[in-house]
């Protein structure tokens, strides 16, 4: 089962619809022994930083999310879900995130020129970071460099360079996706992507926790 | 490189598709949840569920589709028609909508886009204009078009963007359902007036029309069409197609 945690932010209808899309039985709950029972989780988000975050300590969620992640589950976090795995975000002061990926989240607008429309709205190439042997990391072994993906932000994660996977370019090149062992976050939207979206699910889905393999 | 987006509008009334010549004789086409199914196949980049129900049972009807279509199709979202308060966006976005569109009720209660906003973010407002030149000036229409608000259009535009609308669709009255193309001055004012993004509508007829839309207008987001694209007249996927091979970004 696939946990989407419920904190009381954002649509969760169409990640819900995609994963039974795509045969996968996915529950959004709050209910910690079904966290900690499900095979993987995946935190959403959209609106602000701040009460996100907030939302996410108040409810318990933040607790059994970094528990959960650092005992090897595989966790998706998604657009604003992504950010909250960071150290901490700029979004109107500064606030603490789950520090689970190094780095920090801040304006679009400070690191793309002028002209750019702010937010980045619409679907933008991925280009994705090649390990030694040239390969991209397992989340898109189904799908190809320059597969485009549908983004929606004013904010970004920077000086993520270590956990980066994908990047998108908009006038400067924009953090697409991050990984930390089994912990990963997509600015962009899977759910709202498309074919290519689905194929970025899929392998998400196909990643085990760590220990499972041996168990097998 | 961000695309250049092509959303197919579809209006749907009594759980039909139907679109209307210069919004008179609507005629009936196909089925929603079928015709978006076919444009995600195609390449679309965004869908419009634009809602023409007057009745309740029928916005509930439409609500129905919205949730059926939002469970099969995995690209965003924007729905229109009938929103005038908050608990319409409540509505919709429950059924899987990303954005939501306001047009008439904005002009009715122009404090609904910071509410919107506030509650859902800038990026799920969108507002909707429809536009025509009255004597040198662009107006304001309410009504789905046939009422002249007197509002000049510019101004009404900034101030929903200063309220939190992320987005503009502008519908040109004077060139939609003619086929004629787009109305690019128009369009061009609206893309100098603001910096959120912009969707064009009205007046699409042929390919070159989008070409032309792009080229004359680098700023402008997305082209919007329904009945060329309902009656076969323009495959979506060539269109896209043709973007690429004229170098506009587009999505293949």
């Amino acid at each position: 089962m696939i946990a989407i945690i419920d904190y009381g932010v954002g649509n969760l209808f169409s990640l819900q619809s995609s994963l039974k899309y795509l045969g996968e039985d996915a529950e959004v709950t709050a209910d910690v022994d079904k966290i900690r029972a499900a095979d993987r989780i995946i935190l959403p988000g959209v609106g602000a930083f701040e009460d996100a975050a907030a939302k996410l300590r108040d409810s318990g969620m933040a607790e059994i999310v970094v528990e959960q992640a650092q005992a090897g589950k595989p966790l998706m976090g998604i657009c604003l879900g992504m950010q909250l795995l960071l150290e901490k975000s700029f979004e109107y002061g500064e606030h603490e995130g789950l520090g689970l990926i190094n780095g920090q989240v801040v304006p679009i607008a400070d690191d793309v020129p002028a002209g750019y429309k702010i937010p980045h709205i619409g679907w933008n190439a991925l280009e994705l970071v090649k390990d030694e042997n040239g390969q991209p990391d397992r989340l898109f072994k189904y799908i190809n460099e320059g597969d485009h993906v549908y983004f929606v932000h004013s904010y970004y994660a920077s000086r993520c360079d270590e956990a980066t996977i994908a990047r998108t370019e908009y006038g400067a090149p924009l953090t697409a996706a991050v990984a930390n062992g089994n912990v990963y976050g997509c600015q962009f939207h899977p759910e709202k992507s498309g074919d290519v979206g689905m194929k970025i699910l899929k392998a998400f889905c196909e990643i085990k926790a760590d220990g499972e393999e041996a168990a097998e | 490189m961000i695309t250049k987006r092509i959303i197919p509008c579809l209006d749907v009334k009594d759980g039909r598709v139907v679109k209307g010549i210069n919004f008179k004789g609507l005629a009936d086409v196909s089925s929603p949840v079928e015709l978006a199914e076919y444009y995600t196949k195609a390449g679309a980049d965004e869908l419009v569920f634009y809602d023409i129900t007057a009745s309740n049972e029928g916005r509930k009807i439409f609500t129905d589709i919205l949730c059926e279509t939002a469970s099969k199709v995995f690209i965003p979202l924007t729905v229109g028609g009938g929103i005038g308060t908050v608990a319409d966006f409540d509505r919709v976005l429950k059924c899987g909508a990303d954005k939501v569109s306001v047009n008439s009720g904005a002009i009715r209660n122009p404090g609904i886009i910071g509410e919107a906003a506030k509650l859902y973010g800038d990026q799920c407002v969108v507002l909707s204009v429809d536009i025509a030149k009255i004597d040198g000036v662009y107006r304001v229409f309410a009504k789905g078009g046939r009422e002249n608000t007197g509002m000049e259009a510019i101004d009404w535009i900034k101030r929903g963007v200063d309220n939190g609308a992320g987005e503009i669709v502008v519908n040109s009255i004077d060139t939609d359902g003619v086929k004629q193309g787009f109305d690019i001055p128009m369009l061009r004012a609206v893309c100098d007036a603001v910096s959120v993004p912009v969707i064009a509508s009205g007046g699409a007829g042929c390919i070159q029309d989008f070409l032309d839309l792009f080229e004359a207008i680098p700023d402008i987001d997305a082209g919007l069409a329904a009945s060329i694209f309902h009656f076969g007249e323009v495959a979506i996927s060539d269109l896209k197609r043709a973007m690429a091979d004229a170098g506009i970004p587009a999505r293949l």
